[in-house]
């Protein structure tokens, strides 16, 4: 069983036009307070655990590196006091290029932190301007320079294709500039409009020309195809690794396995119970200052629904669900409970039985809301 | 209560009902009307009474009756007993307008003040007439900046040939004229004749089902007395019945001894069935009842005819129950099952016009949740065969092979359209489009035209209405009557998907329209159909011969490439919408197809006009 650990850092010196997760602008915010805070949390939810070390530390956002060095200081030191490290953790932080510095990164790597994943996004600067970064696409390879230089040997970038504006050639010429950075990692995600960001009131206003189904497919094709042949696997729907760098904490979601969510707007599974906090800063830190848990939301999964996750998430793994994984968690067989919808789906020829090993195929991967959906009943 | 009571009273109650183009303010006027007499605490007011069901607060329009009592005090002393009758304004309903003015004697006729007399105003007029109704005009919205009483009174002589001198200058909504109403009301408004000790005549003008009390028949009594626990009989349908209450509405349902001549209320009796208190019936006593029933009833036709089928067919049988529940309270509405090959079963229903489909459609799914597929309507055709047969074809797919048929005759309507003169242009050029014969044109006054055509039913059942409206921004009135059959040079139009024809799109169209309508249904129906894992192709053929193409490219990508960190409740969230919408969409062979592209046949003009 793993451990692992979420920490949630809500703020942000600005805000990207697609980005819908709790975040704020950074000035201004009680900053100082919401680590205390979160130090309470910590404290509070592991007070009456036995005592336990974590496999996988995640620090997200909003952005964790916009937080100055005291402030990170501070919570480094939060997470050594209550989450020590197992034996190979991964101890990640989410960062952005252009406000990393050297002697960030160096306090960084000397707490412990051994994983950066920076949200680079694209390297064509004016699509970044479009979509509201504020980094160019320079300070990728200075931020890398600098991680590398301070001691990091596993670093992870980010990238959005899909944008508004952006063309395969784009795309292309992202990713070949991407391979001259040799890192060890890759998230490629599509963009998604979500309800709540700038570029949703330019879609409703018809004023967003995103390139479409068909060039979304053939950028997804570009992606997977250029990351085998420059040695990276993939391992998830949207994740590529060198050989023995996939990432552990995001394999604890798509394993269905427990992990701690903490900060505001955090979200946990921990013994069957899914939670989530409260995201606004002022009812995150309210209840923690007369000692309950500013959990917002909280729902015992039943046996049927950890089924269903277990099988849409673990098919978002190429290598899928493990069948006998699957009969020792819940005494019961994935081919037997879904044997309908895993052969409709593979007479589609989006599903296929390898072995042991119940997975999604090329095409499979391309259209997995297809197959995740019917799982759920 | 006594003969001489019954008289006494009798001769101080007045009956009318408010006729109105839609928009002129009919409502807002039966508002004041109950304000002034104090019909209801302010506490009860809400904006538009009588309009009581949500859907017709929603769309601002009457769909079922109402009627109210009300007392007045007017100038000289006496206190009167006032039956607002409250009048459908669609012409879907213009019969049950025309029953509903027959338990009248007088009406209130609300012309807007700044766009005077439009065609609904005069086809409501006609039938109050028809009725000999005492009409008094009413000038409405003078305090519009743009109001023009003065030319509007004239264009009510001038037009219509009422007398308007006496015509009360008013604003409902500013509560202005309200008084002057009331007085001419009592007086210009005939009491009722009608002896009380006469058999019973009473008109059945609507009639609605309640759980708890059966059938509730809204009656005006025309000759005789009606108390609880008499024994009456239904002209029409022959069928007896024991009062078991009357009332009247206040607007609250107040139970009363009696009704008699001159009151408008309610009548229950334990009827089980709406259809045996037809709307323009007659109800009399059982034994010595009256010989002669009252004038004008007839029996309600459908005019248009759709499909209706559950998404979920597991959902026929609730929807038999969804349809038997609304044909209570709703005579005019027929259903019979009927299968498709692409539906499955399902019902063919017949409407009144293309609103009352709309209403039931829209019922059935919010008051009974049953999500529905609405294939597109249909008239009834009559197709004379070679072997000199006649059939009638309310459903496209059931036309018989073009080999087979000596000839179809297709309904006709005169339609009245009135509209200032600039759109003169635009109002021809639409009827010609839709198939339409001119008739005539004349000039109301300098600036008003009123146009008639006759033009196919069929073309009026589908957004002939919409499409006038937006050719002349807003500005054009519509009527339409029924005026018979005539041959028509129509054939089927199938649809085939992924090659397979699907009889619930079929359609029936003129024969110089179907390439050009073949071509605009496809890419109509590529607009709604989402993307498959499959290429789907998309044709139109008539016979045998395919006339347009098209097709959906197979679905290229749909999977969530995104990280939602640990918020798994999220990704099934949104897993459960996607599937969610699918159920919403019918199973089509092998492609799924949603709901509005059952309708596409309809929106085929938007594509027109927009090119």
């Amino acid at each position: 069983m793993m451990n692992a650990a979420y920490i949630h850092i809500p703020f942000c010196e600005h805000i990207c036009h697609y980005c819908d997760f709790n975040k704020v602008f950074l000035k201004g915010q009680p900053v100082d307070e919401y680590l205390e805070y979160l130090d309470k949390e910590i404290e509070l939810t592991l007070r009456n655990t036995e005592s336990q070390k974590f496999n996988t530390i995640f620090i997200g956002g909003g952005t964790p590196t916009a937080l100055n060095e005291k402030q990170l200081d501070k919570l480094l030191k939060t997470i050594n006091n209550y989450l020590p490290a197992a034996k190979d953790y991964e101890y990640t932080f989410e960062a952005n290029p252009g406000d990393l510095s050297y002697e960030k990164l160096s306090l960084l790597h000397d707490a412990g932190v051994n994983r950066l994943s920076l949200g680079v996004q694209t390297f064509n600067d004016e699509l970044l301007k479009r979509i509201g970064r504020v980094h160019r696409a320079k300070d990728v390879f200075q931020s890398v320079d600098a991680a590398k230089k301070a001691g990091f040997e596993n670093i992870s970038i980010d990238l959005i294709y899909s944008l508004p504006g952006q063309t395969i050639d784009d795309f292309k010429e992202t990713l070949s500039t991407s391979f001259t950075l040799d890192i060890q990692h890759y998230s490629g995600y599509s963009l998604i409009i979500e309800p709540k960001t700038v570029f949703y009131n330019l879609m409703r206003k018809g004023k967003l020309p995103t390139p479409g189904e068909d060039v979304e497919a053939a950028m997804y094709e570009l992606l997977m195809e250029e990351m085998d042949k420059r040695g990276y696997q993939q391992y998830e729907i949207s994740n590529f690794a060198k050989q023995g760098y996939e990432s552990k904490h995001n394999l604890t979601y798509w394993n269905n396995e427990w992990y701690y969510g903490f900060g505001a707007g955090a979200h946990g599974y921990v013994n069957g119970y899914r939670t989530s906090n409260h995201g606004p800063l002022k009812k995150y830190m309210e209840p923690i200052k007369s000692g309950d848990l500013p959990i917002l939301d909280k729902h015992k999964t039943t046996i049927k629904e950890q089924m269903e996750e277990e099988m849409f998430l673990g098919l978002r793994k190429i290598n899928g669900v493990s069948i006998s994984h699957f009969k020792e968690k819940f005494n019961d067989d994935p081919l037997r409970l879904f044997g309908d919808e895993i052969q409709a789906h593979m007479n589609n020829h989006l599903l296929k039985v390898d072995g042991d090993e119940i997975k999604l195929t090329r095409k499979g991967c391309l259209l997995g809301n297809e197959v995740f959906q019917s799982f759920i009943k | 209560m006594n003969r001489e009571e019954r008289l006494k009273r009798q001769a101080r109650i007045r009956n009318f009902s408010i006729i109105a183009h839609i928009d002129h303010g009919k409502s807002t006027l039966a508002d004041r009307i109950l304000e002034k007499t104090n019909a209801l605490t302010s506490r009860e007011m809400k904006d538009q009474l009588l309009d009581s069901m949500d859907l017709e607060r929603e769309r601002g329009i009457t769909i079922k009756l109402n009627s109210v009592q009300l007392k007045y005090k007017a100038t000289d002393g006496e206190i009167y007993t006032f039956h607002l009758i409250d009048t459908p304004g669609h012409v879907d309903f213009t019969y049950e307008v025309s029953r509903s003015l027959a338990a009248c004697e007088g009406a209130i006729l609300v012309v807007d003040a700044a766009q005077g007399i439009e065609a609904q105003t005069l086809a409501n007029v006609y039938l109050a007439l028809d009725n000999d109704l005492e009409i008094l005009p009413i000038i409405n919205k003078i305090d519009l900046p743009s109001a023009d009483p003065e030319r509007v009174r004239n264009e009510i002589e001038e037009v219509i040939g009422l007398d308007a001198s006496e015509a009360v200058l008013t604003s409902a909504k500013a509560g202005i004229g309200i008084e002057d109403i009331l007085e001419q009301v009592v007086e210009k408004v005939p009491a009722p004749t009608g002896d009380p000790d006469a058999p019973l005549k009473a008109l059945i003008f609507d009639s609605l089902y309640d759980a708890y009390r059966g059938v509730v028949a809204y009656i005006r009594v025309v000759e005789g007395t009606v108390k609880v626990g008499d024994k009456v009989r239904m002209m029409a349908t022959g069928k007896e019945f024991e009062v078991t209450e009357v009332g009247v509405f206040t607007p609250k349902s107040t139970p009363l001894d009696e009704l008699s001549v001159g009151d408008v209320g309610f009548l229950t009796a334990a009827i089980k069935n709406v259809g045996d208190t037809r709307v323009g019936d007659t109800i009399t006593n059982a034994k010595n009842g009256a010989t002669e029933p009252l004038p004008g009833y007839r029996k309600l036709n459908p005019m248009v005819y759709c499909g209706l089928y559950p998404i979920d067919s597991a959902k026929f049988n609730d929807l038999r129950e969804a349809l038997e529940k609304l044909e209570l309270n709703d005579s005019a509405l027929q259903f019979e099952p009927e299968t498709s090959q692409a539906l499955g079963f399902g019902f063919r229903c017949g409407f009144l016009g293309l609103l009352h489909m709309e209403i039931i459609q829209e019922r059935i799914e919010r008051e009974f949740k049953i999500d529905l597929i609405t294939t597109a309507p249909s008239v009834i055709y009559d197709v004379v065969m070679t072997d000199g047969t006649e059939m009638k074809v309310d459903n496209p797919s059931d036309m018989p092979d073009a080999q087979k048929i000596d000839r179809v005759e297709e309904p006709y309507v005169k339609a009245t359209m009135m509209a200032p003169n600039d759109y003169v242009g635009a109002i021809m050029e639409l009827c010609q489009q839709k198939r339409g014969n001119f008739i005539d044109m004349q000039y109301m006054d300098e600036t008003r035209v009123n146009i008639t055509y006759e033009i196919p039913l069929s073309e009026i059942v589908y957004d002939f209405f919409d499409q006038l409206k937006s050719n002349t921004k807003g500005y054009a009135s519509f009527d339409y009557e029924l005026i018979g059959y005539r041959p028509s040079k129509l054939v089927k139009m199938d649809i085939l998907l992924n090659a397979e024809k699907v009889d619930a799109l079929s359609f029936i169209v003129h024969r110089d329209f179907a390439y050009e309508r073949g071509k605009v249904i496809v890419e109509k129906l590529k607009e709604l159909i989402p993307r498959q894992q499959f290429e789907v192709p998309i044709q139109a053929a008539v016979g045998q011969k395919i006339i347009a193409r098209s097709t959906i490219k197979a679905m290229r990508k749909n999977v969530l490439a995104k990280c939602y960190g640990g918020d798994i409740s999220r990704k099934r969230k949104l897993l459960e919408k996607q599937k969610e919408g699918k159920k919403r969409m019918k199973q089509v062979g092998s492609v799924e197809v949603p709901q509005e592209a059952f309708m596409a046949v309809l929106k085929m003009d938007d594509t027109n006009t927009k090119k």
